[in-house]
């Protein structure tokens, strides 16, 4: 049973680092239809500033602020001068944009930071929490606490407030928005420069477990996409249960079936969901729209 | 000029004469050596002190006389971690930059694919990756300076029959070293008397292992736990997790591959108790006085340091240790000759290196045995020399 619950723990320590990282890529998406595959760039420019600041004598939580800082400026170069450059092109041409600029976002990371692993410390100690005979890690659990604060804000923001529904009319119908007098250049600015801010944030908060590279991002997006995609894309709250779900299921099959194969078993399960539910757990609209 | 005056003379002069005179004419002919290194790509953390530790030592060979009269020249080669791209760069080598004996070869898929190409063109490879099959089967131009996977098996098997802990875990990333090294270690552990009662992996790239580790702390009768993998944070990710889940009563040895000082920092307290084999370098100033490898890993560590203000790797080190092997197997030929280099390092015997003690014969083209590694144990944030 105890062995049950700890599956269960690294499950959801796991699927708490897709959630956070799943959450960055909703929101570009709900503004653009655009998949942003620089987004596991955002995540990592956080981790690594702030693991640099903090080696340069920052205290935490200033790092963090100016890290988040950092990522928002490139989440904002980014879309001025690459994709609003580009912006008559199709939403493929965009995500190919973006996978070109996450390449270059590593490779310059590479050379400011350094190419070894480094740490952050926990925020509330490395002492494990015992619950039933399973342990799981402080950060674990400021990891989904934050998971669900930042799906509860994105939600409000994008449901709740006129910009919010401006950034999804803006998605909707360009022309449309642009004739109701929506700013679309500014809508789409704040889009990625928030989604660059929520993917540093996560890259601050799963540092000190995962431990953070300048080329960690690509497997953070991978996989934080394809929670994202398994929730439905675009929907906050996909993002979250998408992420959890992946992280259970892979705990799981390490645990009961063979860690050999855990990512497959994820990924059937991923498949097969799709083959019924073609937009994801939580998806409502249609991913092709004329 | 100077090449065309030296061609006159030897057309005008006899023999002897062009001997005499040809010899400092020559001086300016460099010797070169081809390397090539995965600077970049995801292999970088061991091809990057390797380059620079060739170059560092390439010029200081220069700068006190190069040798036999002439100086080195390196031509080095990124390959990004690409076995294709190897090949490619090593036909490179033989057909356009006419060296003479090569030293490289970051990884074991980058080795291997160039083994073919120079053993081909008969030109003396000094490897400097970690697999067994490297040298084994002998090929007659190959040859390995550090430790291989399986001896890092055997020493930590053979620290376990001493401990008496015979009943084991194996644990395994799924990366090519970690698999590589597994295949050795179950090869050899019958030698040892090591019962693998349970076997699992890990992704290299996995953030949490708890699942792999409970199951291997639920297996009644197992009495130590083994790591295979060491790419990635891997390795800290399992000590630390190893930590989260008190495991503390099994004891956890890492292999070769983890050791550096920065998995010590990112394992944090977990690591303590954590033993694992490594070359004497990484300890090179705790080691006796009286120990015979002293002087050379603490000379190359002060001159590597120096140059790069970087700390050492295990990986500088083979490569340090395969130019130097070559180096003085170009001045016991007294030639320039592929063949009589090969032929001479096949014969190096008692040379020092940072890897251990190397004596080399046709039938072994690495040189060290088991003891040149040694056993260490983290204590207090620190490496501490077992034994």
């Amino acid at each position: 049973m105890s062995q049950l619950l700890q599956f269960v723990f690294s499950g959801l320590t796991v699927g708490a680092v897709y959630s956070i990282v799943a959450i960055g890529f909703t929101l570009i998406y709900a503004a653009s239809d655009v998949v942003n595959f620089a987004q596991g760039e955002f995540v990592m420019l956080g981790g690594m500033t702030t693991v640099f600041l903090v080696t340069l004598g920052l205290p935490v939580p200033l790092a963090a602020i100016s890290a988040v800082g950092v990522a928002v400026i490139v989440g904002i170069l980014l879309q001025k001068l690459a994709i609003e450059r580009a912006r008559d092109a199709s939403p493929v041409t965009l995500i190919i944009i973006t996978l070109g600029a996450s390449i270059f976002i590593r490779g310059v990371a590479s050379l400011c930071f350094d190419k070894q692993f480094h740490k952050l410390a926990s925020f509330s100690g490395d002492a494990p929490i015992v619950i039933g005979g399973a342990t799981i890690l402080p950060q674990s659990l400021w990891m989904l606490g934050s998971a669900v604060l930042m799906f509860l804000a994105l939600w409000l923001f994008l449901e709740k407030t006129l910009t919010g529904k401006a950034l999804r009319a803006s998605a909707a119908n360009r022309l449309s928005a642009r004739l109701v007098g929506i700013n679309i250049s500014y809508v789409l600015a704040l889009s990625f420069g928030l989604s660059a801010a929520l993917g540093a944030l996560a890259g601050i908060l799963v540092t000190p477990v995962t431990l953070t590279r300048y080329d960690i991002g690509a497997l953070l997006a991978l996989k934080g996409f394809s929670a994202a995609i398994f929730g439905g894309l675009g929907n906050p709250v996909g993002a979250v249960v998408g992420g959890l779900l992946l992280g259970l299921l892979e705990s799981v099959a390490a645990g009961y079936l063979t860690s050999v194969y855990k990512d497959g078993v994820a990924f059937i399960a991923l498949i097969l969901i799709l083959l019924v539910m073609p937009n994801g757990l939580f998806g409502s609209k249609l991913v092709e729209r004329v | 000029m100077k090449p065309t005056i030296s061609t006159l003379l030897r057309w005008a002069c006899a023999l002897p004469a062009a001997i005499a005179i040809g010899a400092p004419a020559y001086a300016a002919n460099p010797i070169r050596i081809g390397s090539v290194l995965s600077i970049t790509g995801p292999a970088s953390y061991i091809g990057d002190p390797e380059s620079k530790t060739l170059k560092i030592y390439v010029d200081q060979i220069n700068s006190s006389g190069g040798v036999l009269g002439r100086p080195l020249e390196l031509v080095t080669y990124d390959d990004a971690g690409d076995a294709n791209k190897a090949r490619t760069l090593a036909q490179r080598l033989i057909d356009r930059d006419d060296i003479v004996a090569m030293v490289g070869g970051s990884t074991t898929g980058t080795t291997m694919a160039m083994i073919p190409v120079f053993n081909s063109a008969k030109i003396p490879f000094m490897s400097i990756a970690g697999s067994v099959n490297i040298i084994e089967p002998v090929r007659p131009f190959v040859f390995k300076s550090p430790h291989t996977d399986r001896m890092g098996c055997e020493r930590v098997f053979s620290d376990m029959q001493k401990r008496k802990l015979t009943s084991i875990a194996l644990i395994a990333g799924t990366d090519g070293f970690g698999t590589s090294m597994k295949e050795q270690c179950l090869k050899v552990a019958d030698k040892y008397g090591i019962k693998i009662l349970i076997d699992q992996t890990y992704g290299a790239q996995d953030t949490d292992m708890t699942p792999q580790l409970a199951k291997i702390k639920a297996t009644p009768g197992v009495q130590a736990v083994f790591n295979t993998g060491a790419s990635g944070q891997g390795p800290a990710v399992l000590t630390r997790n190893y930590g989260q889940l008190d495991m503390k009563n099994i004891p956890l040895y890492q292999n070769p591959g983890v050791a550096s000082k920065s998995y010590i920092e990112l394992s944090g307290a977990a690591a303590e108790g954590v033993r694992l084999p490594a070359a004497a370098l990484l300890v090179a100033t705790k080691l006796p006085e009286n120990d015979p490898q002293k002087p050379v890993v603490v000379g190359y560590m002060q001159t590597y340091e120096k140059a790069t203000g970087q700390p050492v790797s295990t990986f500088g080190g083979g490569a340090y240790d395969g130019l130097m092997m070559v180096v003085q197997a170009i001045k016991h030929a007294g030639s320039t000759d592929p063949k009589k280099i090969r032929d001479a390092l096949e014969k190096t015997k008692g040379f020092i290196g940072t890897s251990g003690v190397v004596n080399m014969s046709p039938e072994d083209h690495l040189g060290l045995t088991i003891d040149a590694f040694r056993m260490l144990e983290v204590k207090n944030g620190d490496w501490l020399l077992v034994d």
